[in-house]
């Protein structure tokens, strides 16, 4: 399937190469420089690139791109998915401290997924249940689109080959669901129960989606006046940031990005707290607000000053939010209860919930 | 990991390709060492006795390799370590021959004997290894010994071995096709291995050895189906499209029917948009004369066994079943894949784009099924431009009447984007949306035409193009528009939309006779200035011009004429001469000048924007080949359907395996090696819960197995018992085919032993007509001649709520001719004790048991929630499905069927305030966003009615109304049958004496005294399964209540004459005595 595979770094140097057939010589990749000098931004080098022999497909992470080299017909996903799990192990192998141990040697067990003979003196097994809110909030506030799409991150310590099962109280949020290979599909099925032999350490365990019926409570709002006068070099920019339906938890480590117009020379504001940064060259103004205090709501306020003697922008920029909300999952998902099997000692369990803004573009 | 440190090292290099970098090199030593020197050291470190230098050695050279440095020169010196005992040293080393083995032969061939020791170690994993690195040698000269290899580790203990014996077949094959048949022998061998472990690399082997080889899959197919869930991630891709291609080649469309039935039906059974009429009804006529479709159980099998990895965390698993269930399931199960898709739009980038390309060509063919999830479409300022144009494609698939009010909304702010390519997809989706939906076509030129003022000029650009596009529709109407057009020609710089406006107003010229020959006299002034494209338009227009209003624009004409006889472009000056020829008429050009008017100025059908995916589906979905839109090399075709199916017999097994002890029914028996715990549990569960698939009418079985005939039987039991099309009587008569001539066919002895029984039953059945069998053939010869209890079902649906469209377990009916009448039944005899006998297996199974009672079915009863004058056009009915709710064993499945028979879409019909009393639980369906005017959905709700008969109060909402609603069970539903034996039985009732009995005499009526009739009366009043009797005069019959689980028994004595007497044993009390009027009740009526 994949013929051979070359790393690309960010200045476009090959700087290391595998091939699993008869080699294949670099100068493949030129198709893959071509490409990417068309597609002037790296996220807009097409995944799959044909050439008269070969055909490459690549992935792009870390400012890496992992380029396979492929001759025949294969479903491009199957090598996509491969590529981006290559790059998790990496990312798991180069970043963890315990080399050598790390590496898969389960092929040979009847739960490939876990290796045998795992010791732990403490047992415990940790669940962050993690929230992410996708919305685009439009100029007048109200909400265009809003999902919740969930996670299950667990990392779990045990001795020997534990069997947990984890219920849910209101299992029927979960909308669309997608398993690690360990979960019992069939159990979940008929009971709604996870039931499962985790793998060791960390691992995801499920990943979800609520369902679109439930409304997405959105905790924060934003109150902008962004305008740019005709035959003026001056604009004025100024937003707020407020908490809207938080549940009565604290909004933290909140972050506003704007990608402002071509047009705009520079940005004199003033932010009531944190700080901002505006970047003249790619023209991104971020602002690291922090927490939100529902009693003094940050502000950035200030003056935009605009390329003189042409026209204003006729698009406002997007807003886009990052923020965190600790021990909320937003949907009202709640564990009810994790169990093990198969072991007889006391495990130490904990669940953590967040909320975090997933992909949240307020339009103005 | 010998590659980290390179990899770390460059990550901020900057070298340039071809450059050497001693400097960096971990080898060198030193910066001033010599490639030669460099070597020296390395050669050296191999030949020492440690290892620890050993290693350090090879770790370097093969981070040269990994950099893509020659390290040819070492092959003698790492090639002696190939026998190392190290196991790190050896791995390296095997890396290294691998790369350059084929260079150097020769030497290669030093190392192979130690591959062959290895492939005789007795550890599983050195006989692998050893396999692997031989079987990536490419050097032509070991073929054979390759060969053999293959063939001895094929027949290997340890599936491990086995499986890399899979993955070196294509090896081999790439070196040599010649060994082909060989080969074939080696996979068809390993086909047939029952192990997960091989399942994905044997038919990886398959699909690049002889893919055309469909014949080697019939015998695997079951099995491969059943193991899927098993198999490793990417060994399921594989495995699923493969059979993909398979199931094209030996079962029938499941959507060939549809159209025909649609055409007989007064009404659509559902609303799938996307109805081809015009081929509906050329296929009309042919159809008719064909059977009725049953689906093949077998490709059930596959689709069901699919389904539930699109819930996999592997983005590849998920697309292949999404194109799996588009290629392959009835349309009104394809919905279920728009999920999943949907979902994986949140992953990477390049797996979006792959999905979106997949979506876009599905999302032409089956519409409905993305509608619900537009907003997941909606295109973010962050999504890369590729990623947005692919949305937007999405986006205009989707539009129709209804939403395009809101994409059109969604697209003005698109059009307010940065990102200025994306904005000009924009205009051009607005320009495809408008002409698709003549009501928005107004709206959108309007704003389309307001976009001619916008300050870019390639928004500008953009919307002349589409504009153009679009007047050609209509020009007649809009002259304003070309007038505003020709005024921007001042302006406008682009070339192509230069050329456009030139064009409409040539074309048009009548629209704007005043103004045409102004453009003319501008245009000839800058015509050298202008591109190429643009020039071409002028003289086209000068042409028209001179042809309608030669006065005035003769001599623009001549003059635009001359300037382009004298252009440096070649087609200009053609075009010029060839012009001047036809307009200008001379004594030389005779008779084509007289058609000048008819060849410029005739009427030009207007161009169709439609999308660059259409018609993409002839590629796999999912593909390569279907991404880039061109063969790849090595695409195997998905071939169409046949017209007659193959045999289907061809998947039959003849296996033959020891008996189960834990067996439960008749589900795969296999519990191989490899399947310890987790899928041995898996197994159970299903076998527990096989109805996970509540929504598609197979409330049946999952599993089937191998290729026993009781899954057949299964299968078309279930699935018509659920309404479904299938109890067509073929299928019956092969099972009976089946179950009497193969007795060699059954899979363990467990189940022969059930034959036998069942075959005595039949004989005893024969002479005494005392036996369950009676039952089932008693309820299709109720249901007049026809023997198809789908159809008795079909005639309890009242006529004002056709088999509703959105219940997919009646769905099945668009697949249904309703079969010939049929003289009855012998075979519906043997397939009913066979029925039965299953339920015998059964023990853990209660539900299958409601669902393969056919008499119980056949006999559902609706009851009405709402009538259609109380709800105000709305009419809802229900009725008790019997069969258990999916999520909540405790729960009473309760149908509802909701008609809308008022002139509006009734929205978000819904369950609200359920004000259950104490205890009882209700399980609200989904909520129906719309109820087109006289349409019909059929939802399923659940409610724990506590094993008591008080109602179920709830309201029943619409968008604007709310209606009070109640369900109250009738005691027979409260329960569900469970299966003992005459012991088990006589033992629990022994139990349930005294209080817990009551009893009543009867005397049956005239009608009532067949066996057939008594079995059913009963199990109509209750939901109950029939117990096994050995005495001829008394039925017995059994049930556990829902909500607690407390055993119900009924006997039903006949003494002499018409007298008999019922006898309920019952812990409920309340339950018993009301069931002992219920029956009687049913008994005497």
């Amino acid at each position: 399937m994949i013929h051979s595979l070359f790393l690309i770094n960010a200045s476009g140097d090959i700087f290391l190469e595998k091939h699993w057939k008869s080699v294949v010589s670099r100068s493949v990749c030129d198709y893959f420089f071509e490409a990417q000098e068309r597609a002037s931004e790296a996220e807009n080098v097409p995944p799959v690139i044909p050439t008269p022999h070969h055909y490459l497909l690549s992935v792009y992470r870390h400012k890496i791109f992992f380029v396979a080299v492929i001759q025949s017909e294969v479903p491009p996903l199957f090598v996509i998915e491969f590529l981006h799990r290559v790059v998790d192990t990496f990312q798991d192998y180069f970043g963890s401290t315990n080399v050598g141990d790390q590496l898969p040697t389960g092929q040979l067990s009847v739960v490939p997924w876990r290796r045998t003979g795992v010791k732990y003196t403490n047992n415990e097994a940790y669940f962050d249940v993690i929230e992410e809110i996708d919305a685009i909030i439009d100029k007048s506030g109200s909400t265009i689109t809003a999902e919740i799409q969930g996670v299950i991150d667990a990392c779990v310590k045990l001795t020997g080959m534990p069997d947990l099962t984890l219920s849910f109280m209101n299992p029927r949020l979960l909308d669309d669901v997608s398993f690690h290979p360990c979960v019992r599909f069939k159990r979940w099925e008929s009971e709604r129960i996870l039931s499962f032999i985790p793998p060791d350490g960390n691992f995801r365990l499920l990943s979800y989606h609520v369902s679109a019926q439930n409304l997405v409570a959105i905790p924060v709002y934003v109150k902008h006046n962004i305008s740019f006068r005709d035959n003026s070099s001056l604009g004025r920019f100024e937003i707020t940031v407020g908490p809207k339906q938080t549940m009565g938890k604290t909004v933290e480590g909140v972050m506003v990005t704007s990608q402002m117009p071509k047009g705009v020379l520079n940005m004199t504001l003033t932010p009531s707290q944190g700080t901002h940064i505006f970047d003249p060259v790619t023209k991104l103004l971020s602002w690291d607000v922090g927490k939100i205090n529902p009693q003094k709501l940050p502000s950035l306020k200030g003056s935009v000053s605009l390329q003189a003697g042409t026209s204003k922008p006729d698009e406002n920029p997007t807003i886009n939010l990052q923020f965190k909300i600790q021990q909320l999952a937003i949907s009202g998902l709640k564990v009810n209860r994790l169990d093990m099997y198969g072991e007889k000692y006391k495990p130490f369990k904990g669940i953590k919930y967040m909320t975090k803004a997933g992909k949240f573009q307020v339009r103005t | 990991m010998a590659a980290s440190p390179a990899y770390g090292e460059e990550k901020g290099g900057s070298s340039s390709l071809g450059e050497p970098e001693y400097g960096h090199d971990p080898a060198s030593g030193g910066i001033f060492s010599s490639d030669y020197k460099r070597h020296d050291d390395l050669k050296e470190m191999l030949d020492s006795n440690k290892d620890s230098l050993k290693l350090e050695a090879m770790k370097r050279i093969v981070a040269m390799i990994a950099r893509g440095k020659n390290a040819s020169d070492l092959f003698p010196a790492v090639v002696k370590n190939v026998a190392c005992k190290n196991i790190e040293v050896k791995k390296l080393v095997y890396v290294y021959l691998v790369r350059y083995a084929e260079e150097q032969q020769d030497l290669a061939l030093l190392s192979i004997s130690t591959f062959q020791r290895g492939l005789k170690d007795p550890n599983q994993l050195i006989r692998a290894s050893a396999l692997r690195v031989l079987s990536s040698i490419r050097v032509p000269i070991i073929v054979p010994i390759m060969m053999l290899a293959i063939k001895e580790a094929a027949s290997d203990m340890s599936p491990y071995v086995r499986k890399t014996a899979a993955h070196a077949i294509p090896k081999l094959y790439s070196l040599d096709s010649d060994q082909k048949d060989q080969l074939i022998e080696v996979i068809e061998k390993l086909l047939a291995d029952k192990t997960t472990l091989v399942a994905g690399s044997v038919v990886m082997a398959f699909e690049e050895v002889c893919p055309e080889r469909i014949d080697l899959i019939h015998k695997n197919y079951r099995k491969l189906c059943n193991l899927l869930i098993d198999v490793e991630e990417w060994g399921q891709v594989v495995i699923i499209n493969m059979l993909t291609r398979y199931a094209r080649t030996q079962f029938l469309s499941p959507n060939q029917n549809e159209s025909l039935l649609e055409e007989s039906a007064e009404k659509a059974f559902y609303g799938s948009e996307e109805e081809d009429t015009k081929d509906a009804k050329a296929e009309a006529a042919s159809l008719a004369k064909r059977k009725p479709y049953v689906m093949d159980p077998d490709h059930r099998l596959l689709l069901r066994n699919t389904k539930p990895l699109l819930q996999s965390r592997n983005a590849a698993v998920v697309m292949a079943v999404a194109q799996l269930y588009f290629h392959l399931a009835p349309k009104a199960e394809v919905g279920v894949i728009a999920k999943a898709l949907v979902r994986l739009l949140r992953s990477h980038s390049e797996v979006q784009y792959v999905v979106l390309q997949n979506v876009a060509t599905m999302s032409i063919k089956r519409r409905g099924m993305f509608e619900p999830y537009l907003k997941s479409f909606y295109i973010r300022s962050t999504d890369p431009t590729q990623i947005k144009i692919l949305k937007l494609e999405v986006l205009t698939n989707l539009a129709n009447e209804t939403n395009i009010s809101t994409i059109l909304r969604e697209f003005q702010t698109y059009i307010r984007s940065m990102d200025k390519d994306f904005v000009a997809a924009t205009i051009q989706a607005i320009g495809r949306c408008a002409t698709n939906i003549g009501k928005v076509r107004d709206t959108c030129l309007n704003g389309l035409v307001q976009l001619l003022s916008n300050r870019d000029e390639l928004v500008v650009a953009e919307s002349v193009v589409v504009i153009k596009k679009l007047l050609q529709m209509q020009p007649a109407q809009h002259s304003e528009i070309i007038k505003h057009m020709a005024k921007l020609t001042d302006n406008i710089q682009v070339p192509m939309a230069r050329a456009s406006i030139l064009w409409l107003i040539g074309e048009y010229c009548e629209h704007v006779p005043k103004i045409a020959p102004d453009v003319l006299r501008k245009m000839a002034k800058s015509f050298t200035n202008e591109e190429d494209i643009v020039k071409l338009q002028v003289i086209n227009l000068a042409a028209k011009l001179y042809l309608t209003n030669s006065k005035q624009s003769k001599l623009l004409t001549q003059y635009v004429l001359n300037l382009a006889k004298y252009d440096q472009n070649y087609d200009i000056r053609d075009r010029a001469r060839f012009i001047r020829q036809l307009i200008v008429p001379t004594e030389k050009s005779g008779a084509l000048n007289k058609y000048a008017k008819k060849l410029f100025l005739a009427q030009k059908p207007a161009p169709i924007l439609e999308s660059s995916f259409k018609d993409r589906d002839h590629f796999q979905l999912g593909s390569l080949s279907h991404l880039l839109n061109a063969k790849a090399v090595g695409y195997q075709e998905l071939p169409d359907w046949p017209d007659e199916a193959p045999d289907p017999s061809v998947r039959n097994v003849e296996v033959r395996r020891a008996p189960q002890g834990a067996g439960v029914l008749g589900e795969p028996q296999k519990v191989p090696e490899w399947t310890k715990c987790t899928s041995r549990e898996k197994r159970k569960e299903k076998v527990e819960k096989p109805f996970y698939s509540d929504s598609e009418g197979e409330s049946g079985p999952t599993e089937s197995a191998d290729s026993e005939p009781e899954s057949a039987s299964e299968e078309s039991g279930s699935s018509s018992s659920s309404g479904s099309s299938s109890s067509g009587s073929e299928e019956e008569e092969e099972e009976e085919e089946e179950e009497e001539g193969s007795g060699e066919q059954s899979e363990d002895k467990e189940e022969e032993e059930e034959k036998r029984t069942k075959r005595k039953e039949k004989e005893g059945s024969r002479k005494a007509t005392s036996s369950e069998e009676a039952s089932a053939s008693e309820s299709s010869s109720s249901g007049s001649d026809s023997g198809s209890e789908a159809e008795a079902k079909q005639r309890k649906v009242p006529p004002s709520s056709k088999a509703g469209p959105k219940e997919i377990s009646l769905l099945d009916l668009d697949d249904f001719t309703p079969p010939p009448p049929q003289p009855v039944p012998s075979s519906s005899i043997v397939s009913t004790s066979l029925v039965t006998d299953l339920e015998g297996l059964m023990l853990t199974d209660t539900s299958l048991a409601p669902a393969l009672l056919s008499p119980a079915f056949g006999a559902v009863r609706t009851y009405e929630l709402l009538h259609r004058m109380a709800g105000e056009g709305l009419s809802v009915e229900y009725c008790f499905s019997r069969r258990p709710f999916p999520g909540d064993p405790h729960m009473v499945a309760v149908q509802i069927q909701i008609s809308n028979n008022t002139d509006a879409e009734v929205k978000s019909l819904r369950v609200s305030e359920p004000k259950p009393l104490s205890g009882m639980r209700i399980q609200e369906f989904p909520e129906i966003e719309r109820l087109a005017p006289g349409d019909t959905a059929s939802v399923v709700m659940g409610i724990d009615f506590c094993d008591s008969t008080q109602a179920a109060n709830f309201q029943l909402c619409t968008h604007t109304r709310h209606f009070y609603v109640s369900i109250q069970p009738p005691v027979g539903e409260l329960m569900a049958p469970i299966f003992m034996s005459e012991n088990e039985f006589k033992k629990e009732q022994g139990k349930l004496m005294g209080m817990s009995e009551i009893t009543e005499k009867l005397t049956l009526p005239e009608k009532c005294r067949s066996d057939h009739t008594i079995v059913q009366q009963v199990t109509s009043a209750a939901n109950v399964g029939r117990v096994p009797c050995g005495a001829d005069n008394e039925y017995r019959f059994a049930a556990k209540t829902v909500t607690s689980g407390s055993l119900v028994l009924i006997t039903l004595e006949r003494r002499e004459g018409t007298a008999a007497q019922l006898t309920v044993n019952s812990e409920k009390m309340v339950i018993g005595t009301m069931l002992v009027k219920d029956i009687v009740q049913a008994l005497v009526q």
